[in-house]
């Protein structure tokens, strides 16, 4: 155990304090790999919201204290592509230089992408028998590049599908436009909430459509958004984080990959 | 007004603002199954964001070999620093020659010149011979998308519109019918012209050529039957070699409207026989952004409109919501370099999903130019205080892990027990349309801890996520 190497926790802010599920989820599907994590407690958030907004500022002193808090690590790993975009391409501002940083940045993944890229799982033994409709949140897709988006020519991919795929018995569903934003984009939800919410909205349309059962995504926040809109609407669709249908998914699954594994904890 | 504001109102049509956005994403969709069918796409994209970058990293020494190689085709070149001096000179060149009646195609610099009703109080008639440009022209409206300046009127509203002005059949509105009617009229203007206003697509520094793209041929038209042409271009159409127009000609049309190339692509080497081109070089901030290492691709742009059709927010808000000459993405970077007082909420009207940047042909990397743009506005002081005041606040508590926890812990515990009436209060925006998230009752860090001390609870399971109704 000793040689295998310290994996931080990075939960954001705001799963923290409203869905901690997601975070559970991401250490039991961690946990099932074989990947021990530690959750520094001095974390708070990753300055996201006052960058994005234009206040370098008030977002200095929290990429100073990320970097205090994670620098230790071999990797870092959180469920969320938009927090992991922000400390991968929008801290060079307030760190660049500094000993440490550039490891950082490289060894900072978003928890699908973490899977699939560091530990080379592509395969999950899990079933998941549900109609899926898989949200693709912006900052994964074109800044993270979790997945090919479909303005680029090339060869198509996509990490968190692939993952999602391999569980038995899922249904992806077919959406009219697979990688169009939700509209959530952080106080862009509040300072422009007519057309946020339009945006949102037409996504959940898109997902009645195909008939999506449970909208997934990488990103919580987008799921906050389009949660708080289909529960105003009262509309039979479910949001669950990718993170969450992993581990549901491979509970009762026998081994994942080789090496120490908790035994499988079954819920009656 | 702010973005937000405007953009609230075209949403309130719920309709109309569905039926635009399906309109634009329509031309999206060709946009992407005509890059698709290029293996090379990603390769041109690069190739003519280096080939930008290069020129505009020596852009007074192609301005001036252009300029020379222009001169000795038999050009008259001008050079304006802003939109004054340039219509000055337009307006010069016209009573020069005595014209009264002009006609134009579409330039998107002359909008930003606001040529049109500068000429117009100097007694010069100013017919806009693209259809799309004409039938904003007649309602008195600027163009709300650069490329598909009518995007936003019905085909019924053009009918009536029509009806009106031109006498065509009340309630008809087949396009067939009503571009016909439109066809007779501007064919009058066109042969009453005494001058033809272009703009200029591409000038190519290495033969003093220019490039004019126009899908009905109006340039060609408009500058064939009068004996005077004159072109106004922004210093940033440059291109360093003919050859060059290969990459841009081949991504142009493509990505602005799905085409494989614009109908007509017209090349300018001098004036015709018997005639005069004169050719008006305008800087008017553009030398500003050249000096700016944040904002200095975005001089890469050759006005497709690409990022306006893909922008989410765009589709939904239409262009006058950005109340500014070129709207959209691209738009939200160039008006504020002009006038951030005015134009500070642009950069925020944006989500921040990035297909700008995946869809642009000359790789702008545009939302990353509107993030920056966010801190400009936050650093001159124009942000709203509220958001100002938010973001300090939540700094100051999130620095403090203990303070964060407490206040968490503080906000779990009372948040369910708040009235629907102060929670929904018409303060919170997020509540409008949409449920707050309930509230757990122990954060993530509290369960954690928990689950790795071995709590289990009757069942023998580890602590479980407890919510409020």
């Amino acid at each position: 155990m000793s040689n295998k190497p310290r994996v931080g926790l990075f939960i954001p802010c705001y799963i923290d304090q409203f869905f901690p599920q997601v975070g559970l989820a991401t250490v039991e599907i961690l946990k099932r790999l074989g990947v021990a994590v530690d959750f520094p407690e001095a974390q708070t958030c990753c300055g996201q919201p006052m960058a994005n907004t234009g206040c370098n500022a008030a977002a200095r002193p929290l990429a100073l204290k990320f970097f205090e808090v994670f620098k230790k690590y071999d990797h870092v790993v959180c469920p969320s592509g938009s927090c992991v975009a922000m400390v991968r391409h929008h801290y060079d501002e307030y760190l660049e230089g500094e000993p440490g940083f550039e490891e950082l940045k490289r060894n900072t993944f978003e928890l699908c992408e973490f899977i699939h890229d560091v530990l080379a799982v592509r395969q999950l033994e899990g079933t998941f028998p549900h109609r899926v409709g898989l949200h693709q949140s912006c900052h994964g897709l074109r800044e993270l590049r979790l997945g090919s988006s479909s303005e680029i020519v090339g060869e198509s991919y996509n990490k968190v599908r692939a993952l999602l795929a391999s569980l038995e018995g899922i249904e992806l569903t077919r959406l009219q436009r697979p990688d169009e934003c939700c509209g959530f984009g952080g106080t862009f939800a509040v300072s422009e909430e007519a057309v946020s919410s339009m945006m949102g909205l037409d996504r959940i349309h898109d997902h009645e459509q195909a008939g999506s059962e449970i909208l997934t995504a990488a990103d919580m926040s987008c799921l906050m958004h389009l949660d708080g809109l289909i529960r105003r609407q009262h509309k039979p669709i479910r949001v669950m984080h990718v993170t969450e249908i992993l581990a549901a998914a491979t509970r009762d699954a026998v081994r994942i990959v080789p090496g120490e594994l908790e035994p499988s904890t079954t819920v009656p | 007004m702010s973005h937000a504001t405007l953009a609230a109102q075209f949403v309130a049509d719920d309709q109309r603002a569905h039926w635009h956005d399906q309109a634009l994403w329509f031309v999206r969709a060709k946009r992407d199954k005509m890059a698709q069918a290029l293996p090379e796409w990603e390769l041109l994209r690069e190739t003519a964001a280096q080939i930008k970058a290069h020129t505009v990293s020596r852009l007074a020494d192609y301005l001036e070999q252009f300029a020379e190689r222009a001169e000795s085709l038999g050009v008259k070149v001008h050079w304006a620093r802003h939109t004054a001096e340039h219509n000055q000179i337009v307006l010069d060149i016209l009573r020069s020659h005595e014209v009264t009646r002009v006609v134009k195609s579409k330039s998107m610099l002359t909008e930003e010149c606001h040529l049109n009703p500068f000429l117009q109080r100097h007694g010069i008639e100013v017919v806009d011979t693209d259809l799309g440009e004409w039938i904003v022209q007649l309602r008195g409206e600027p163009p709300s998308h650069i490329v598909l300046p009518a995007i936003h009127i019905k085909k019924e509203e053009v009918g009536q519109l029509f009806h009106e002005r031109l006498g065509t059949e009340k309630g008809a509105s087949e396009p067939k019918y009503l571009a016909e009617a439109a066809r007779r009229k501007l064919r009058e203007c066109f042969m009453r012209a005494e001058a033809g206003i272009t703009g200029v697509n591409f000038a190519v520094a290495e033969t003093g050529g220019f490039v004019v793209c126009t899908n009905e041929g109006n340039a060609d038209l408009g500058v064939s039957l009068p004996k005077l042409h004159i072109a106004c271009m922004g210093i940033e159409k440059l291109i360093p070699r003919a050859q060059d127009l290969g990459v841009f000609l081949r991504l142009l049309a493509r990505s602005a409207t799905g085409q494989p190339i614009t109908t007509y692509s017209s090349h300018f080497h001098g004036p015709r026989p018997g005639g005069e081109l004169h050719l008006v070089l305008v800087d008017n901030g553009r030398s500003d952004l050249l000096g700016s290492d944040e904002f200095r691709r975005s001089l890469n742009c050759i006005r497709c409109g690409a990022c306006m059709n893909t922008c989410p927010v765009y589709r939904r808000s239409g262009g006058y919501s950005y109340a500014a000459t070129i709207p959209g993405p691209i738009g939200s970077i160039l008006s504020p370099a002009r006038d951030a007082r005015m134009y500070y909420s642009l950069p925020h009207a944006c989500s921040l999903c990035g297909s700008c940047t995946d869809v642009c042909p000359v790789k702008i990397d545009i939302h990353h130019q509107l993030l920056t743009w966010r801190r400009e506005i936050a650093a001159r002081g124009l942000l709203s205080w509220h958001k100002r005041l938010a973001m300090r606040g939540a700094s100051f508590v999130l620095r403090r892990t203990w303070l964060y926890v407490l206040l968490g812990k503080m906000m779990r515990g009372v948040g369910p027990w708040l009235p629907r009436w102060l929670l929904y209060s018409p303060l919170n925006a997020w509540g409008k349309q949409r449920e707050l998230p309930t509230f757990p009752r122990r954060s993530f860090r509290e369960l954690y801890r928990n689950q790795e001390d071995g709590q289990r609870d009757r069942l023998g399971r580890p602590p479980s996520v407890e919510r409020s109704p």
